[in-house]
């Protein structure tokens, strides 16, 4: 039984169909990167995956309170430190352990600065200890190495691996290099919604009137 | 064959279509047969020729209340069964209801002013009707300020059940705070002797033309707005 | 929900917070009053449960439009809608914390700014009871509306025409049951209706603005 399956799944943003017919599954200790254009729904779909909005059509079959998401923006505050921080979401996820997470993002020093005074980079590998503090085995994330420098992004990788190897998933949409090899690439290019196939007799009228 | 059937843009634009002139037609004939009949009956012993705005003032009122029950309704229908033309049509619903609460407000202080010698008093009725004016700006307000469509029909129609629930209360609550100088209901069952023959048949005409008024306008809008979602579909999908 | 809790009161008592500022408002709008005015006691005695009640209210409102656009645009909102809480129990968490922050101060304050208007000192314990019964209502109310106004760009001003037509019953028997309070009549009855108002909205509101959240995140 795989941890996150999605079939032949179609998404939209602002009415519009963007990619269409996605199917992959994720079983323990996988990792799959999306790729593909700007434009053609990568954040969606992991927003439609996490939950966040509803599909357009196809099935996603996961566990429920399975899928930890994080997205470009780190649900940080600023004026709280960097241990408040991560022990406000440790909490609301039910886990009271933080220092594995500070321990494996390397923000042993910066535990007791406030999260405003962080650099971006800094900013964002705490974005990415909020993952561990959830406990949740399957990662969603989006463009989770946005202002990494090349030792961020390389302890990024460990600790994907890391999460890997305990038995975790990661879905993760990027244009970067990860520096994960091993994971498996899907690209949505050839899936993008396309206007032809849109069936404008009336029963179908209502969805192409969007 | 279901109702529901209509609630396919299509064949709302067909059917609304078919019926649209007869409804002007007869909105036209019920409002100004009505209004001129009312003009023409004769002065009340008390209250002089100002008695004639009512057949304003009642119909007015009463579409400004039906209206939002309407848009309750209509907006109902939306999240339920997710029907664009019934979240459209609450959409259309709105701006018609705030005017229809505007006449109701203005014609009242008209007639006040003669009746009781204010333009404006604190009296529950008045005070409801311009609470329910600022529902009215809200929720028209609320549909202009959110982009996405969907998420428009969405948000309005949570506001409107909200508002609808606070819209009584205010409706009560204000009876408990003044008293009030405004007449009782001027039609009710009970209460039919209240007002003689000669005013009744031309209001009861009057109440049919503004509910005509308010389908037919109701109808164009509806189309209107039904054609412009079509023409952004259209241009969105032109553009990829 | 209780981290949520005290990291919403951690924030609000932070730099920056804002904590504070609805008192500071308050008590602008209670010296206001009396320059508009003028200064005579009766006059001022007479409206001042009238305008006690309206200062708290705009104070409350104040600081409603960033109740979930902060959250929002640092992500936090959309990580609470993926996380175990339920997303009707966060509303109602933020709400009691706005409450506490600026609802509860506003309270504690009003019967020294009714000194300032000359509140006869028989309305003091009506004052106090009814913005204790409904200042929570304002909160949620508020929540509320800054649920549906989340996601938009000048939400602030969209957010007073939404939510206060929403305050009026509230308003209403609150200022009502000070009135009577001052004037020595039975206050009971009015108490119990802004009570009845208070109870309907908390029962409900949680669900209508979990609802408008979670069509802002779409």
């Amino acid at each position: 039984m795989s941890l996150l399956a999605v079939h032949d799944l179609a998404v939209a943003r602002g009415g519009m169909r963007t990619v269409e017919g996605v199917s992959f599954a994720l079983d323990a200790g996988q990792a799959l990167i999306l790729r593909g254009p700007n434009g053609i729904g990568k954040t969606t779909l992991l927003r439609t995956v996490a939950g966040l909005q509803p599909a357009v059509s196809g099935r996603i079959e996961a566990a429920p309170d399975a899928i930890a998401y994080a997205a470009h923006a780190d649900g940080l505050k600023t004026a709280l430190t960097v241990t408040e921080n991560l022990r406000f979401w440790a909490q609301v996820f039910g886990r009271t352990e933080i220092t594995p997470a500070i321990e494996a993002m390397n923000l042993r020093d910066l535990t007791q600065r406030p999260a405003g005074t962080l650099s971006a980079g800094q900013k964002r590998r705490l974005g990415l200890a909020r993952l561990l503090v959830t406990g949740r085995p399957v990662w969603v994330l989006d463009e989770p190495t946005v202002s990494l420098d090349a030792d961020s992004v390389a302890l990024f990788a460990t600790v994907v691996r890391a999460h890997l190897g305990q038995g975790g998933a990661a879905l993760m949409a990027t244009h970067i290099d990860l520096g994960l090899p091993e994971a498996e690439v899907l690209d949505l290019t050839p899936l993008r919604a396309s206007t032809a196939s849109k069936d404008v007799k009336p029963a179908g009228f209502n969805e192409a009137f969007a | 064959m279901s109702i529901w059937e209509y609630a396919n843009p299509v064949k709302f634009m067909r059917s609304s279509g078919a019926v649209l002139p007869w409804v002007v037609a007869g909105a036209a004939a019920c409002t100004v047969g009505g209004l001129i009949w009312g003009f023409l009956t004769p002065p009340d012993y008390k209250q002089g020729a100002s008695v004639k705005i009512m057949f304003l003032h009642v119909p007015a009122a009463m579409m400004a209340i039906n209206c939002w029950f309407m848009m309750l309704v209509a907006s109902l229908i939306w999240i339920i069964r997710r029907h664009h033309v019934s979240a459209l049509a609450a959409k259309a619903a709105a701006p018609i209801g705030a005017v229809m609460t505007l006449i109701a407000l203005v014609t009242g202080a008209a007639w006040g002013q003669p009746t009781w010698g204010t333009w404006w008093e604190w009296d529950p009725r008045l005070t409801s009707f311009l609470v329910l004016f600022l529902f009215y700006l809200g929720y028209i307000a609320l549909w202009e300020a959110v982009e996405n469509p969907d998420s428009a029909a969405d948000l309005t129609g949570v506001l409107c059940l909200v508002g609808s629930v606070f819209a009584v209360l205010s409706r009560y609550a204000v009876n408990f705070w003044n008293q009030g100088l405004h007449q009782g209901a001027s039609l009710s069952v009970a209460s039919g002797e209240r007002m003689s023959a000669i005013y009744r048949y031309p209001l009861y005409l009057c109440m049919a033309g503004f509910f005509l008024m308010f389908l037919a306008l109701l109808l164009i809008r509806t189309r209107t707005e039904i054609r412009i979602r079509r023409t952004a579909a259209l241009q969105a999908r032109e553009a990829r | 929900m209780i981290a949520l809790l005290m990291r919403d009161l951690r924030l609000a008592t932070r730099a920056g917070g804002g904590f504070g500022l609805g008192l500071a408002f308050f008590l602008i709008v209670c010296t206001l009053v009396p320059f508009g005015v003028g200064p005579q006691a009766e006059m001022l005695s007479r409206i001042a449960p009238g305008i006690l009640w309206i200062g708290a209210l705009l104070a409350c409102l104040l600081s409603l439009d960033r109740l979930f656009a902060l959250d929002f645009e640092d992500g936090s909102l959309d990580l609470l809608a993926t996380a175990p809480l339920p997303l009707e129990g966060g509303v109602a968490v933020k709400a009691a914390a706005h409450w506490i922050a600026t609802g509860l101060p506003l309270v504690v304050a009003a019967p020294l700014f009714g000194m300032l208007l000359h509140l006869p000192s028989q309305a003091v314990p009506y004052l106090l009871i009814s913005l204790l019964i409904g200042t929570p209502a304002l909160s949620m109310l508020g929540a509320f509306g800054a649920a549906i106004t989340v996601g938009l760009r000048r939400g602030g001003l969209l957010l007073s025409l939404l939510v206060l037509p929403l305050y009026v019953p509230t308003l209403l028997f609150g200022a009502e049951a000070v009135r009577r309070g001052a004037a020595g009549m039975d206050a009971i009855t009015p108490l119990v209706f802004q009570a009845a108002i208070t109870l309907l909205t908390l029962a409900l509101i949680p669900f209508a603005a979990a609802a408008a959240l979670r069509i802002n995140l779409r």
